[in-house]
């Protein structure tokens, strides 16, 4: 649904929605004329094809008012976000019909053909199977077995290649027609003047191709049963709270601040925030995080996911296209429709596959015609070695090698939380050198909890005085440490006081007056700044960092300001961080960490964590360039390498994982961002790679999903190259000067049409992949 | 005597195929100010399409060939893959902000045009 304003002498819009149950074109003029006769309604145009209305009117016209008049009319109109999603759906809808028509008529073929190739097999070869009746062997009856195989069946290859030469392009139905009607047009010559037939061959390639189409065809379904699965995920309705009652409506017509009740085993129908109740969430579908969630009033909560125990109220924030389900379903299919580098070679080489084949085709005729070592058969060689050329190649597997390895990876990836955004994402990430882990809310849990409240010494200022001005000072920060402080002094039913000129200063700390005096508060820099003394509390302040606690510091700001306490703050290590890095620095990655903490503090929680390199002191804004100054690094230490004669083909590659928005530049910086946690839509744009949970070994998982998708790529194009660099020069008859081997042509059908199937079921394959 | 005829006929089906394929004129540019109609049949037609940078173009695309391979399109350079109905419209937004030629091609990459970005 589109609206735009224009601004003409009568305030008007424009909005236009998906139409749904017309039939013809005269449909959609029957439903412009009911529009237009609408009050308020300047003009209507519907489209037919597109199933859309587009209508201008005036702003005392109502949603309400254009839907009436469609279904006055006699039809339906998507008046709501959900269209763009019902539209396409519609059109997935008519795909999947199309599809199973296509799979139902080729089985219909296949099962025909085949009953009529055995029994015109059996009459051509009369000399092996003895008890077929001799009527089988009879020339008419041969033809008129193999004709309806010919044109019925293999009516699909003769459409084909008109339509390619039209456009003076062809494919391999081109290929197949062409030597086909070879087979089965000098079959009929000889029938007439006498000669070789070959009736046998042209319907035995068309039913072996046939069946592999029809093999494919259902093996390719299941490509895409990531994005099936993960629609059929969605509720299909809610239970609105309307006045003093409960309704059940259809999901597509809930409204963004919608109150929704769901009940012990409901899906939850689409995104909001509960107001009312408690429970415990099972979000696995959408995340992959296997353990339920315990959520409670202000949590937000995903559409599509299960409420397991209690009952609650909450009000939808997201529908239809935003929300998050929405979001990972058009992402997955971008993904999928996304080309990886890896296939530009099989791109450029199918371009010119099949004229190059068909000139080889010829080239063998002429060739086997001219020296075929027995010139009694120089004609049957040279025809048959020619069709065989022409049916063995197989430009489908070239074509179908990447493509279906990236719908099932990206897929797979999916339904493990695991978001890719495109095949070049994807083939990247096996590649990645360094790794770059954000530390707040990434490595860490991203709730710091309050440890130590240390009062100095010398004014012993009470640790609850301390909180609550600390508290106080803190209320109109906005730093993520602000809100620990601030929930600590909750807990202790402490009251926070009224703070004026509040300033925050970037990097260092705030600065308040609280009943007529100055304070400040933050780091030790803030403290130099104002010259306050906080050396005789040096060594506590260490052994606090080394244990890998922020430390701040409270002091008066007067002439001769002093120290009143310490307030030490701490997060906790993700339970995955040590695997997952352990993990990956198996992989042989170089694995860094950066915070804005100090570099006592950074260590300290580097050395929980296992890493070694650590990028302490480091603004929000910096971490951008901290990943390029990285990466500069890592050029220069491959280029020494280089200079060692050690050969890199490739950059290495730098990986950056965080979750806020402060982290977008540096996500897109890397050259795969991997945004964790249910990321914010910023972080989700800038980075390649979206975790949807906030498991650390998931991108380890990113990581093996990528290598093991690269290698069914690999050993698809391996094979597909290789089956057609080995097999046409087999069937042209390379190998028949030294040890008179020839292909038949029914076994060139054969090939490749398992070449295909193969290529198809080698990616099917990480369907089952481990991650 | 045979072999003479085989040969030159054999020659002359090679430049035949040759200049089929391979000597075909350029296809003819279009360029779009909002929106293009581009039928597939046997191909694209247009099968070059002109888009300014920054602008938001509407192709709207029908299917007339009932051929299973063009029943897909698929543009990956704007992360499009659209399946086409036989004989109905689906319209494809594009909204280009980089310079370049930007291959689109059929489900299985043997049909081809091309999207010119200027």
């Amino acid at each position: 649904m589109e609206r735009s304003l224009s601004n003409n002498n009568q305030a008007s819009q424009k909005l236009s929605f998906p139409i749904i149950g017309m039939h013809c074109a005269s449909c959609a003029r029957l439903i412009e004329r009911q529009l237009v006769r609408t009050p308020g309604v300047l003009s209507a145009a519907v489209n037919y094809g597109s199933e859309t209305a587009s209508v201008e009117y005036t702003s005392d016209v109502k949603e309400e008012d254009l839907a009436k008049a469609v279904e006055g009319a006699g039809y339906r109109a998507i008046l709501d976000q959900r269209t763009k999603d019902r539209g396409q759906r519609t059109s997935d809808e008519i795909k999947e019909e199309a599809k199973k028509k296509e799979i139902k008529e080729l089985k219909l073929k296949v099962i025909v053909s085949s009953i009529l190739s055995v029994l015109i097999f059996a009459g051509s070869f009369p000399e092996w199977i003895t008890f077929v009746p001799k009527i089988l062997s009879n020339n008419i009856v041969l033809f008129i077995l193999a004709t309806p195989v010919q044109f019925w069946a293999g009516w699909q290859f003769y459409l084909a290649t008109r339509s390619g030469l039209k456009n003076r392009t062809a494919s391999m139905d081109t290929l197949i027609a062409i030597g086909t009607s070879a087979a089965y047009g000098y079959s009929v010559w000889s029938m007439i003047f006498g000669g070789d037939k070959y009736f046998d061959t042209a319907v035995i390639i068309i039913t072996l191709i046939l069946l592999g189409r029809y093999l494919e065809a259902r093996a390719k379904l299941h490509t895409s049963d990531a994005i099936r699965k993960l629609l059929a995920l969605q509720a299909k309705t809610a239970r609105v709270i309307r006045g003093s009652t409960e309704v059940d409506i259809p999901i597509e017509e809930v409204k963004v601040g919608d109150i929704i009740r769901v009940r012990p085993g409901e899906k939850i129908p689409v995104d909001g925030v509960i107001t009312e109740g408690v429970s415990s969430i099972d979000e696995s579908m959408v995340t992959g995080e296997s353990i339920p969630v315990d959520k409670t009033v202000g949590n937000s909560v995903i559409g599509a996911t299960i409420n397991k125990s209690g009952t609650f109220l909450f009000k939808a924030t997201k529908i239809g296209s935003d929300t998050m389900l929405a979001r990972v379903v058009k992402m997955v299919a971008e993904a999928q429709s996304s080309k990886a580098p890896i296939q530009r070679l099989a791109d450029v080489v199918s371009s010119y596959f099949v004229p190059i084949v068909l000139i080889l085709a010829v080239l063998t005729f002429v060739i086997w015609f001219d020296f075929s070592p027995i010139s009694s058969e120089a004609f049957k060689h040279a025809f048959t070695n020619m069709v065989a050329v022409l049916i063995i190649a197989c430009p489908c597997a070239l074509g179908l090698a990447t493509p279906t390895a990236i719908m099932v990876g990206t897929g797979k990836g999916a339904e493990h939380g695991i978001l890719i955004k495109d095949a070049e994402s994807l083939e990247i990430a096996n590649k990645i050198k360094t790794i770059v882990f954000d530390k707040t809310g990434t490595l860490t849990e991203g709730k710091p909890t309050v440890t130590d409240v240390i009062s100095s010494q010398k004014l012993n200022v009470k640790s609850q005085k301390l909180l609550q001005l600390a508290a106080s000072l803190e209320q109109g920060s906005e730093h993520s440490l602000a809100e620990t402080i601030i929930k600590k002094t909750h807990s202790l039913k402490l009251k926070t006081q009224k703070v004026t000129n509040f300033k925050a200063i970037h990097g260092m700390g705030i600065e308040g007056e609280i009943e007529g005096k100055k304070y400040i508060f933050g780091n030790r820099a803030l403290m130099d700044k104002e010259k306050i003394n906080y050396k005789n509390q040096e060594s506590r302040i260490m052994n606090l960092e080394e244990e890998g606690k922020t430390v701040m510091l409270l002091a008066l700001r007067q002439a001769q300001g002093k120290l009143l306490g310490i307030i030490a703050v701490a997060d906790t290590l993700k339970a995955s961080a040590k695997d997952a890095v352990a993990m990956l620095q198996k992989r042989k990655i170089d694995v860094w960490m950066v915070t804005g903490d100090n570099e006592r503090t950074a260590k300290a929680i580097a050395r929980e964590a296992g890493i070694n390199n650590v990028l302490a002191g480091v603004l929000p804004n910096e971490k951008a360039s901290k990943v390029n100054e990285l990466r500069i690094k890592n050029n220069v230490l491959s280029n020494w390498d280089n200079s060692k004669f050690i050969k890199h083909n490739t950059e290495p590659v730098i990986a950056f994982v965080g979750d806020g928005i402060n982290d977008a530049p540096a996500l897109a910086a890397a050259d795969v961002g991997i945004a964790m946690g249910s990321g914010t839509d910023i972080a989700m744009e800038s980075a390649g790679i979206t975790l949807l949970n906030r498991d650390l070994n998931s991108v380890v998982s990113a990581i093996e999903l990528s290598k093991k998708t690269l290698n069914v790529i690999k050993q698809n194009l391996f094979w597909a190259f290789g089956y057609n660099i080995v097999l046409i020069p087999v069937a042209m008859g390379v190998l028949y000067p030294f040890f008179g081997w020839l292909l038949n042509p029914a076994i060139a059908a054969f090939a490749m049409a398992a070449s295909s199937i193969s290529v198809v079921g080698n990616s099917l394959r990480l369907k089952s992949v481990r991650l | 005597m045979d072999k003479l005829v085989v040969t030159i006929g054999g020659l002359s089906v090679l430049s035949f195929i040759y200049w089929f394929f391979f000597g075909k004129s350029k296809d003819e540019i279009v360029e779009v100010k909002d929106n293009i109609d581009v039928i597939v049949d046997g191909g694209y037609k247009p099968a070059a399409i002109k888009i300014k940078k920054g602008k938001t173009a509407t192709l709207r695309i029908k299917r007339l060939d009932t051929n299973s391979c063009l029943e897909e399109i698929i543009i990956p350079d704007f992360k499009v893959k659209e399946y086409l109905p036989l004989n109905k419209e689906v319209e494809i937004k594009i909204s280009p902000n980089k310079n370049g030629e930007f291959n689109f091609h059929c489900g299985m990459n043997m049909y081809h045009g091309k999207i010119i970005v200027e």
